[in-house]
């Protein structure tokens, strides 16, 4: 019988090392990377598997009916649910056993659907708390050139922002860390036409930048020019992915989902 | 002699000084609560526990390694702080998704324990432990005659409550603070450590009882029940004053103990529970108290 030949210590590091390169530079490409996520709030099961890949640079939604499971979708992604199971990658580092603190440092911004403007801060004080997680963030002066609201009104308590503002500000105080995915829970919601509109065009400019984005939306009017993609969650799992090319032979399908 | 309502101005004055040396243990005690009660829930019922570990740290330190007055007024609190690290993750961290009471009753108990300990180890009679070389005596200010250790104390624990509001208030680690009190998972979310935020304030919170506890050790004896006796107010002024607001629990603090002292001048007989009538009245008018916010 002839004994295998014990590979050099130094030879090991060299093949591990060239795997482990090989396989991050293939999952660079993509941003984040969802499967088999199964996410719990006590006992109440929500998520049943969810897959989803989102691509460095790219805009997806996530399209659904209310109580489909989006919102949680992006929490679990943070570690704000009870308890969840599967693989999440950011960046290609998994983030299904980190803290939550620790999961923002892989480079997440998170807008959540509350939009949580701390009311016992003020303006800049929310826009400013938020820790670098990544250099290269945007500095102050571009966050304010791209919402000068929030210069006029950046001593005003948290508390005394008008809704549009406080939308304004959530999704500003991400754009500074440094982080380059950045999950959006229903910005347009219950705001006026102009200022849904002013969102349009910042979205626009922030995937100029190349930002990675995952918005959750209700307004499929605001949703559709902007995204390259679309996945409609149903239940708590993925049930269509289409590109933003398909949509108009999706367009039935998609009116069932949302029963709009 | 001068006279206030018939009243001869230095006793006036002594008792006044002597409202406001109380008013300084109150305010130092009801913050540490305040900033642990925002951040953690917990209602810290060992407190004034702390306040007197504080005292027989200084006493200890002294006793047993020589250390004086003012190497106690720092090594104290820090021992009393780590202390406060042990119990948040040994004991507390479990708590938070629960009712306010467990947390009261984990703490009661924990009081209930350490007094215990300290009772056996050094009974009740109490261990004297003297005023420092350097602020012995009295000053002459015309008026009235200043004993300056009374002095320091009212100063040291003034500039101890501001400092504590204005980092608090008014800079970075404050602005965590007061976001993880609001939304501490959205706090995380941001990427803040805040589980470590909430053990580094827990034990900031005791060590302030504790720098209390060494300030008041050569005025009262130092004695395992010092905490009891001086919890009861400090529970009564975070009453008045409402949980969960730093500058509302200072300025409580020290005006009731102002308060508390003009009563002695005035209507002796009050004096002990002139802060349970405000408590009672504030309580019918304002429930959640004079600085508190509803919820
Ligand atoms: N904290 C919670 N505890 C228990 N169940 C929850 C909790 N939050 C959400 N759920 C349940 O999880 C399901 C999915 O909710 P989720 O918030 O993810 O929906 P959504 O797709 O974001 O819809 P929308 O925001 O439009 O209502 C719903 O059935 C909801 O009732
Ligand atoms: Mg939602």
């Amino acid at each position: 019988m002839r004994k295998c030949p014990r590979i050099p210590a130094s030879w090991r590091l060299t093949w591990e090392r060239r795997t482990k390169v090989s396989t991050a530079a293939t999952e660079t490409k993509t941003a984040l990377s969802i499967s088999g996520l199964h996410a719990w709030y006590g006992e109440s099961h929500i998520l049943h598997g969810v897959d989803l890949k989102v691509h460095q640079g790219e805009v997806v939604t996530l399209l659904g009916r209310n109580g489909a499971g989006r919102t949680t979708t992006l929490k679990s992604i943070l570690g704000l649910v009870g308890s969840r199971k599967g693989s999440i990658k950011v960046n290609g580092i998994e983030a299904i056993g980190l803290p939550t603190h620790q999961i923002a440092h892989i480079g997440i911004g998170y807008c959540p659907e509350e939009r949580g403007i701390f009311s016992s801060l003020t303006a800049e004080e929310n826009l400013l708390l938020p820790p670098e997680v990544q250099a290269g963030g945007m500095t102050i002066g571009e966050i304010y050139a791209m919402f000068p609201n929030l210069e006029e009104r950046r001593h005003s308590q948290g508390s005394r922002l008008s809704g549009g503002e406080q939308q304004m500000l959530a999704m500003a105080r991400i754009l500074r860390t440094g982080a380059h995915l950045l999950l959006l829970d229903e910005i347009t919601e219950g705001l006026a036409p102009v200022i849904v509109q002013t969102l349009g065009r910042v979205i626009g400019q922030l995937k100029d930048r190349g930002f990675t984005i995952v918005l959750v939306e209700q307004n499929f009017r605001f949703a559709a020019p902007i995204a390259d993609r679309h996945y409609v969650m149903e239940h708590g799992r993925i049930a269509e992915t289409f590109s933003a090319a398909e949509l108009e032979a999706k367009m039935d399908m998609l009116h069932e989902y949302l029963g709009v | 002699m001068t006279e206030i309502f018939g009243i001869p101005l230095q006793a006036f004055l002594s008792q006044l000084l002597l409202g406001l040396v109380n008013g300084s243990f109150y305010a130092m005690l009801s913050l540490g609560l305040a900033v642990i009660f925002g951040l953690l829930n917990i209602v810290n019922f060992a407190h004034g526990t702390f306040y007197m570990m504080g005292a027989f740290g200084a006493w200890l330190l002294l006793q047993y390694l020589g250390l004086n007055y003012w190497f106690a007024l720092i090594l104290s609190p820090i021992a009393v702080g780590l202390l406060g690290v042990l119990v948040e993750k040994s004991m507390l961290r479990w708590l938070y998704k629960l009712d306010h009471l467990y947390g009261l009753l984990l703490t009661f108990g924990l009081a209930l324990v350490l007094e215990g300990l300290f009772r056996q180890q050094f009974g009740v009679s109490g261990q004297p432990y003297q005023v420092p070389d350097l602020l012995r005596g009295a000053t002459n200010l015309g008026f009235m005659i200043l004993p300056n250790y009374r002095a320091w104390v009212v100063v040291a624990s003034l500039v101890v409550c501001f400092a504590t509001w204005y980092v608090i208030e008014r800079t970075k680690l404050g602005a965590y603070l007061r976001a993880g009190t609001e939304n501490p998972a959205l706090t995380q979310a941001f990427g803040v450590n805040v589980p470590r935020m909430v053990t580094l304030t827990y034990a900031f919170g005791v060590a302030l009882a504790g720098f209390a506890g060494v300030l008041a050790s050569p005025i009262i004896q130092v004695n395992p029940l010092m905490g009891n006796n001086i919890i009861i107010v400090v529970f009564a002024v975070v009453v008045i004053g409402g949980m969960g607001s730093i500058l509302g629990s200072i300025l409580t603090g020290l005006s009731l103990g102002v308060i508390e002292g003009l009563t002695k001048v005035f209507y002796p007989e009050a004096s002990s529970t002139v802060v349970f009538v405000i408590m009672a009245i504030v309580l019918l008018v304002r429930p959640a108290g004079l600085f508190g916010k509803e919820k």
